[in-house]
């Protein structure tokens, strides 16, 4: 039910989101989705990336600081209301979210909103209970083909 | 530009050398006497008798005071005369939360007023002028120093205080000041609003500056933006406050009020003097204060001294520009802060790593310090609201220890340099350093 997703900090200069993405690029590890949180002066790379374990130990041996949370993929009806749907859900149990962002399949286009929240086990419950299409691990990197 | 003539206020500041050195002995004698009341000195004397001054020379076998000792005798343990008798007190900005007080006599005040009057006359202000005095009027001892100082020449006194530049610039415009009182940096900043006003050129003649480190450089840019004659004066609250020193119309380095103060020009590390012409350590003694008198107080600035005789007949020695601090604070916006304070704010706080650097820069004519701190590992979140957080933590620990708001940049572990020796934790953009 939950995904793994490195988050990176970098700091707002020249070059340094390049480095991030080179070290991972150089080992051949693919991104299926990314977004980036900035600042003026720094900013947070979040990243989903299969072999997660790989990414993180390449980036921290490269010198940057990451740390891996979870979050939760949930498919997205792509048409008027989709993503209200979900969010609906989400309000009426008074869960909190930190952060979203979303992408979509490379291979059917399907839309995915990738939910960051304060308490992802209660989540994760939530939206399966209420029959929201949440996307595993497994179906996620297959999708991304 | 208006060059003031050559004006001496009173006849003590041209005795000669060897009556000033006559002066300053019997005076040094007395002020000791009017130390050993305070018990601090007492014991700090160890037995040392007024009597035991033959010379000058004798001078060095004085103790040191240094601004440790004053804090520990907070607040007025340095007081030699009855707190009844007290006139004015001041405080130097707290550096550790605290200010540092000093007290005055009324015979204190009219020497400081009367000093003041010198170095005001020396750069050109008359009793029929008008003087905006843009200094803080409160603790602070700039303000009522060089109020007092006007009040003694006779010209008259626009009490502005500090603060609210567009409100200045209408002051200054509208109410034709010949004079203008603050410290340099502001003096450009009074230039600029005044310029985005659309007034081309303020009434101004004279400025009379002071209260932190500025070059010649800058009072060039604020004479050719002011359209004013500046001048430089020195002074720190331990001492007296402004008037320690001062330009004189030729402005050839700043006249040491001997007949008050004993200077000594030290390698703040030997303690030995260095030779006249030399870069160190500024040390005073005073020579007339009643309410605090102080010996050998180590002030930290460093400068250098020059004996050679001044056109203007003035005979006291001229102290250069301050070119840097033999500790490492540093004048921020007018406070005193200490590197370790910031320290200080990134350990209370338990969160980043005490690897830090200051970089002080003065964009427009305001001083703007950066932080930088560097992220350690465990704090870093995913969550912007996280991270914003500890930024904002960061900035109230520092606001709250040095009391300087600044900005501060989060970076990344290890990014900040590591030297092998002494750690650079402050680059100083705002003027040229000491080698």
């Amino acid at each position: 039910m939950k995904i793994k997703q490195i988050s990176v900090f970098l700091e707002n200069k020249p070059g340094h989101l390049n480095h991030a993405a080179k070290t991972l690029a150089d080992a051949g590890i693919n991104l299926v989705t990314l977004s980036l949180a900035d600042t003026e002066q720094f900013g947070i790379l979040r990243i989903i990336v299969k072999e997660w374990e790989k990414a993180e130990h390449l980036l921290k041996e490269n010198g940057f600081v990451v740390k891996v949370n979870e979050v939760i993929a949930t498919q997205v009806r792509d048409e008027p209301g989709g993503l209200a749907e979900i969010l609906d859900v989400i309000e009426k149990a008074g869960l909190n979210i930190e952060y979203m962002y979303a992408f979509t399949f490379r291979c059917n286009g399907e839309a995915v909103m990738m939910f960051r929240f304060t308490d992802t086990d209660a989540a994760a419950k939530v939206l399966t209970d209420s029959g929201m299409n949440v996307i595993g691990e497994i179906d996620l990197f297959d999708k991304s083909c | 530009m208006n060059i003031p003539k050559n004006m001496i206020w009173d006849k003590d500041e041209t005795i000669s050398r060897d009556q000033l050195t006559e002066l300053q002995l019997s005076r040094l004698r007395e002020s000791l006497k009017q130390a050993l009341k305070v018990p601090y000195y007492k014991k700090a004397l160890a037995g040392l008798a007024p009597e035991d001054i033959k010379s000058l020379d004798d001078l060095r076998k004085l103790p040191f005071t240094t601004k440790a000792d004053l804090r520990e005798n907070y607040p007025l343990g340095m007081l030699a005369v009855n707190k009844s008798e007290i006139s004015r007190i001041h405080g130097s900005s707290g550096t550790t939360g605290k200010p540092t007080f000093v007290a005055y006599t009324e015979k204190d005040v009219q020497n400081w007023s009367n000093l003041c009057a010198r170095f005001l006359t020396a750069g050109g202000l008359r009793k029929d002028h008008l003087a905006h005095i843009a200094f803080g009027l409160g603790l602070f001892t700039g303000g009522f120093g060089l109020h007092f100082g006007i009040n003694r020449i006779g010209a008259g006194i626009v009490p502005a205080s500090a603060g609210n530049t567009a409100r200045q610039v209408i002051l200054l415009n509208d109410l034709a000041a010949d004079a203008l009182i603050c410290t340099p940096s502001y003096a450009l900043n009074i230039a600029e609003i005044a310029r985005e006003n659309g007034i081309e050129k303020l009434p101004l003649k004279f400025g009379f500056f002071g209260g932190e480190m500025w070059t010649d450089d800058m009072r060039d840019k604020i004479e050719s933006e002011l359209g004013l004659f500046a001048t430089n004066n020195y002074g720190l609250s331990e001492i007296i406050g402004p008037g320690v020193s001062g330009d004189c119309c030729y402005r050839c380095g700043m006249h040491v009020q001997e007949d008050h103060f004993i200077v000594e020009c030290i390698d703040p590390d030997t303690l030995e003097p260095v030779k006249p012409g030399e870069r160190g350590e500024l040390v005073f003694t005073s020579l007339t204060k009643e309410a605090m008198p102080i010996i050998r107080y180590r002030t930290r600035d460093i400068s250098s001294l020059d004996y050679s005789p001044c056109d203007c007949g003035r005979t006291g020695v001229r102290m250069g520009r301050v070119y840097g601090r033999s500790d490492d604070m540093l004048i921020i916006r007018g406070v005193n802060v200490f590197p370790s304070q910031i320290e200080e704010a990134l350990l209370q706080i338990e969160k980043a790593a005490p690897h830090y650097l200051i970089i002080i820069d003065r964009p427009g004519n305001m001083d703007k310090v950066t932080v930088k701190v560097e992220l350690r590992p465990e704090d870093f979140s995913d969550k912007m609201t996280e991270m914003i957080h500890l930024k904002n933590e960061i900035h109230a620990a520092i606001q709250r220890i040095a009391q300087i708001g600044v900005n501060v940049e989060l970076v990344a572990p290890y990014s900040l340099e590591r030297s092998s020796g002494k750690a650079v934790r402050v680059i100083d953009n705002r003027v040229n350093k000491p080698e």
